[in-house]
């Protein structure tokens, strides 16, 4: 088949991934750069004191700044030409795992058997998505069992209404509480169906931290949400502190009238995503991160 | 509030007298377990089989790390904590039944392990959740594994570390949680965030 040469898309998958788990994005680390200068008591600086201190380890050796380099969701934009694009994906990932190296955390869900490659039935999973023209975007989130282990979703009655969402975010993050490994990210989903709606919250945690909804609504509940719950108090690692949020972000759809879904899905401190686009004449640019040994964005 | 520096196996009067808030580094070997290896450990205790190390020769880590073979020998690559309170169910258990004088982990334990660690001397520390560089920087040697069956985040890793650390008290032998001090302290700013969110 003509178009992108596999090579080109799997290398990317496997570059992709070793950022990822390597080293944050600019945006998430200048939250946590934020916050360890906002905590003032004993914990919490010396918690925001070993996270800072621990990226930057890991950057410089290049290695996973957490053991758990999650499980692999993949958001692809598919505006290019290019082999079986599943099948790249796949290879990126075995090999990642050999060589960044990768925990291989995928198991059987019911025997827990570990084949040790990450890989299993519709294992890593991709979200196929509109909007490229002329280039491929891939986009990596890695994501962690802690956080993931805390997500909620609920069918709300609609006569619950903005009530509900609220009462509902303030009770997953209450229960939450220590074990996701605050400060954490917030991606909550509005409407749609059940399924469309906890899609809608994991892709809210790969909007960059602080931006807004664009819905006037939806960016004033964002805002006063987490006004409200980020002080709650339960603070960096759960140990205490003035900061329990990295950000909150809503994405909604609309919803049957007789239906009321809301969805948290939660990320750790450790919020890591990478995304690349790959253009036809096989040059890739890196939009997350700066690219292996070349000039910012460009390898 | 103490910094403390443990020789492990630390002895009882030791690990009684660490208090919630402490500061902990601690030198010898940690044996990481997670949710699989609770679950053999208790397993083959009750059938009489011999488990592969004896857990009160150090401390329990609850920790799934990537290690690399490298020719015969196991390199650790990181290797930070994982979520406690999944043990909750079967801390108590090990705790009579197999032993472990200190438990590292992250988030915290159950009211029901807390008993337990007050009842057999046992003191629970915390280590930064994600600060996997570090921890791995402070192990000199992997000293073996067991139960690899289970897969590399489940087995059994013999871990030779120094100064491990700095680890929080959270949980003391006394009955003293830095976990139910925020929780107390969460349990008032919810009423101010219900008042804020129009809740209350």
């Amino acid at each position: 088949m003509a178009g992108i040469p596999d090579k080109v898309i799997e290398d990317t998958v496997v570059e992709l991934l070793r950022l990822a788990v390597t080293k944050l994005p600019a945006d998430v680390e200048a939250a946590l750069k934020r916050i360890f200068d906002e905590e003032t008591g004993t914990a919490p600086r010396m918690q925001m004191t070993a996270i800072l201190e621990n990226l930057k380890l890991a950057q410089e050796t290049g290695t996973p700044l957490c053991q758990d380099t999650g499980i692999h969701v993949f958001f692809v934009k598919l505006g290019a030409e290019c082999g079986d694009i599943e099948k790249l994906i796949r290879n990126g990932v075995e090999r990642a795992t050999k060589e960044v190296p990768l925990r291989p955390n995928a198991v059987h869900p019911v025997t827990r058997k570990n084949p040790g490659t990450n890989l299993g039935v519709h294992m890593p999973y991709i979200y196929y998505e509109p909007g490229a023209d002329g280039y491929i975007e891939i986009t990596v989130m890695p994501k962690g069992a802690g956080s993931e282990n805390m997500s909620q979703m609920a069918m709300l009655t609609p006569s619950a209404g903005e009530k509900g969402i609220k009462e509902f975010a303030l009770n997953t993050i209450l229960r939450a509480g220590s074990n996701p490994c605050p400060p954490i990210l917030i991606g909550m989903g509005i409407g749609g169906s059940a399924d469309i709606c906890m899609g809608l919250a994991k892709k809210a945690l790969l909007r960059p931290i602080g931006s807004s909804n664009p819905d006037p609504d939806m960016a004033r509940l964002e805002k006063e949400l987490y006004g409200a719950l980020n002080g709650i108090g339960i603070g960096p690692m759960g140990l205490g502190g003035r900061n329990t949020l990295l950000g909150f972000h809503i994405e909604h759809a609309f919803c049957h009238t007789a239906s009321h879904p809301v969805a948290i899905n939660i990320q750790c401190w450790a919020a890591r995503k990478a995304t690349a686009r790959i253009h036809p004449d096989g040059k890739v640019e890196y939009l997350t991160h700066d690219a292996k040994g070349g000039k910012k964005g460009v390898k | 509030m103490a910094e403390v520096h443990l020789k492990l196996p630390a002895s009882e009067q030791d690990v009684r007298a660490l208090r919630a808030g402490d500061t902990v580094y601690v030198t010898g070997l940690l044996f990481t377990a997670r949710d699989e290896a609770h679950l053999r450990a208790l397993e083959w205790q009750h059938e009489g089989k011999p488990l592969p190390v004896k857990f009160t020769e150090g401390a329990l880590y609850h920790c799934g790390p990537i290690m690399k073979k490298e020719g015969e020998r196991w390199r650790i690559v990181a290797a930070g904590p994982t979520t406690s309170s999944r043990m909750n169910s079967l801390e108590p258990q090990f705790l009579e039944k197999i032993g472990a004088r200190l438990i590292i982990g992250k988030g915290g334990m159950s009211k029901g392990v807390g008993e337990a660690m007050k009842k057999h001397g046992a003191a629970y520390l915390a280590f930064t959740g994600g600060a996997a560089v570090l921890a791995a920087r402070r192990v000199r040697e992997v000293r073996g594994v067991h139960w690899l069956d289970l897969g590399m985040p489940e087995a059994v890793w013999v871990l030779d570390a120094e100064e491990f650390g700095p680890l929080t008290v959270g949980m003391d032998a006394s009955g003293g949680s830095l976990f139910e001090e925020v929780a107390r302290q969460v349990e008032k700013n919810t009423a101010e965030a219900k008042k804020r969110l129009g809740l209350s």
